[in-house]
């Protein structure tokens, strides 16, 4: 089925008007090895039931937001800008969120 | 005389659960009643038990577009479902159950000079693997597939196609209903309508399952579940790289025999075969989001239904019969997962995305030797849930999304 999703610029639109950018995962650390980096780019948790999750506004504002939305029923609770958490933020200086090119 | 009237069973009745199996396999689709058979067959394991939360073949395994191909991309993809092509050539025999496989050619459309010159890598690491494939012309698409619309005024033009002539397809509930009656001969129980809400294990080991009817005991658990893998796999505590999407499909109303190849377009996201029963069956790709609902869509039909009037105009009047979704497991690079997890004794077969069907008697076979022996064997090894902490991925995405 086919469903609207409320845009946090344009509201409600068709969902083909968006891409979808999957559930939100948690950054690694710092500097994370090969299995925590496999972790955050491939494993999912594919919930069955409410999905917090990136979408992409592609013919309309073109803008990222986040969405909270029902798997079993595609069913949008809520969407919203990005706040800017911990997680989420754009890497500072002290933490960088993919690991330095190492010094040769 | 009287005897013609007698209602023959496929397979028993459903009896009581016992407390304890060697084998419980999760799933009665193709991959679970093909690893059950296998299992009985060629190691002699029969104290299994299958639970299907539905009846058999509800999922996957009764709403896919039953095409049979081996032209893949990767060497370890090519080498896979080309045994699996083998044994889905014998399997009628085999089960003494008329599968209806036919294999009259796949045909995969170029609709450029880029798709082009990836059909002809496909081909050559075929040919190199033994599978036949080839790149043929527009002549050669016309030759085969004279039907064809091979006009330039359409938005997509073909330039060729890459065909693979023992490429086919089957009936797909006959699959699940042979191998159902396969293992069932050989004392394998089926138990639909049976849920698994619990795996138990103790020390890394999986000890039982719990069930809607009762738990059971037993060392070793195979998970054969396609879009609820990661459900299912939660229970053990098993994480997985996979997403739950639908895929979609429809056929028309039945229509005299008239295309006697399938036809492919990765271009226009479409897959285009005639039943046995004269319906054209369409598929498409999987809508982008995930989900659980099985609930189909208009665009895709709308989409669909347009695409495949560029290539067969000559359909313009027939009516749609009926259209339905499945749930597919997709991994992150449209190779399977198959094997040993962290949890011993827990297997898995999953990330099947949109091909798991083509691939049912070659996971049976290797899945049942990994129960029987607990030896990975060769031909799944490059499989293994391991290589997404390894990083050492096996990318099949040029020749498997919406390649059918």
């Amino acid at each position: 089925m086919s469903f609207l999703i409320p845009c946090p610029n344009c509201g409600s639109r068709d969902v083909n008007e968006f891409a979808y950018g999957g559930e939100i995962a948690v950054r690694p650390e710092a500097r994370p090895n090969v299995r925590e980096l496999g972790s955050y780019l491939y494993f999912r948790r594919n919930v069955a039931g409410v999905q917090r999750e990136w979408w992409f506004h592609r013919l309309g504002c073109e803008a990222w937001f986040q969405a909270e939305r029902d798997t079993r029923t595609n069913e949008v609770l809520l969407t919203e800008r990005p706040r800017a958490s911990r997680d989420e933020a754009p890497p500072g200086p002290e933490a960088p969120a993919l690991p330095d090119t190492p010094a040769v | 005389m009287k005897d013609v009237f007698r209602q023959r069973r496929m397979w028993r009745p459903r009896g009581e659960l016992k407390r304890r199996y060697d084998v419980v396999i999760v799933g009665g689709g193709s991959h679970g009643l093909a690893t059950a058979y296998y299992l009985a067959k060629n190691h002699g394991i029969t104290d299994v038990a299958v639970l299907e939360r539905s009846y058999i073949g509800s999922g996957a395994a009764g709403r896919n577009t039953t095409i049979i191909r081996s032209n893949y991309r990767t060497p370890e993809g090519v080498a896979f479902y080309g045994r699996s092509v083998e044994l889905y050539e014998r399997l009628a025999a085999e089960l003494d159950f008329n599968l209806l496989f036919s294999q009259h050619g796949h045909l995969t459309l170029a609709h450029s000079d880029r798709a082009l010159i990836t059909m002809t890598e496909r081909a050559e690491v075929n040919q190199l693997l033994g599978v036949d494939s080839r790149v043929v012309d527009r002549d050669g698409v016309a030759g085969l597939c004279p039907e064809l619309n091979l006009s330039r005024e359409v938005t997509w033009p073909i330039e060729g196609a890459l065909y693979h002539r023992r490429g086919g397809i089957i009936r797909h509930d006959a699959v699940v209903w042979g191998l159902a009656r396969g293992a069932d001969r050989r004392g394998v129980e089926i138990h639909p309508g049976t849920e698994v809400t619990g795996i138990e294990s103790s020390n890394g080991r999986v000890t039982g399952v719990r069930t809607t009817r009762g738990d059971i005991a037993c060392d070793t658990v195979v998970s054969a579940t396609a879009g609820w893998s990661t459900l299912v796999a939660d229970l053990a505590g098993v994480p997985l790289p996979i997403t739950t999407h639908i895929l979609q499909a429809f056929v028309t109303e039945p229509l005299k025999p008239f295309l006697d190849v399938i036809i492919v377009s990765s271009q226009m996201h479409v897959y285009i075969s005639q039943t046995d029963r004269g319906e054209i069956l369409i598929g498409a790709e999987i809508e982008p989001y995930t989900t659980y609902l099985g609930t189909g869509t208009f665009g895709f039909l709308e989409d669909s239904a347009r695409h495949t009037l560029e290539l067969f105009p000559q359909l313009e009047h027939a009516a749609v019969l009926r259209q339905w979704t499945g749930l597919c497991d997709l991994s992150p690079d449209y190779s399977p997962i198959l094997g040993v997890t962290e949890v011993g004794g827990f297997l898995v077969s999953c990330g099947w995305g949109t091909y798991g069907f083509k691939a049912a008697p070659i996971v049976g076979t290797t899945l049942a030797e990994l129960v029987a022996t607990g030896r990975t064997p060769e031909l799944i090894a490059p499989f293994t849930l391991e290589r997404f902490s390894t990083d050492s991925l096996v990318s099949e995405l040029a020749a498997a999304a919406v390649s059918h």
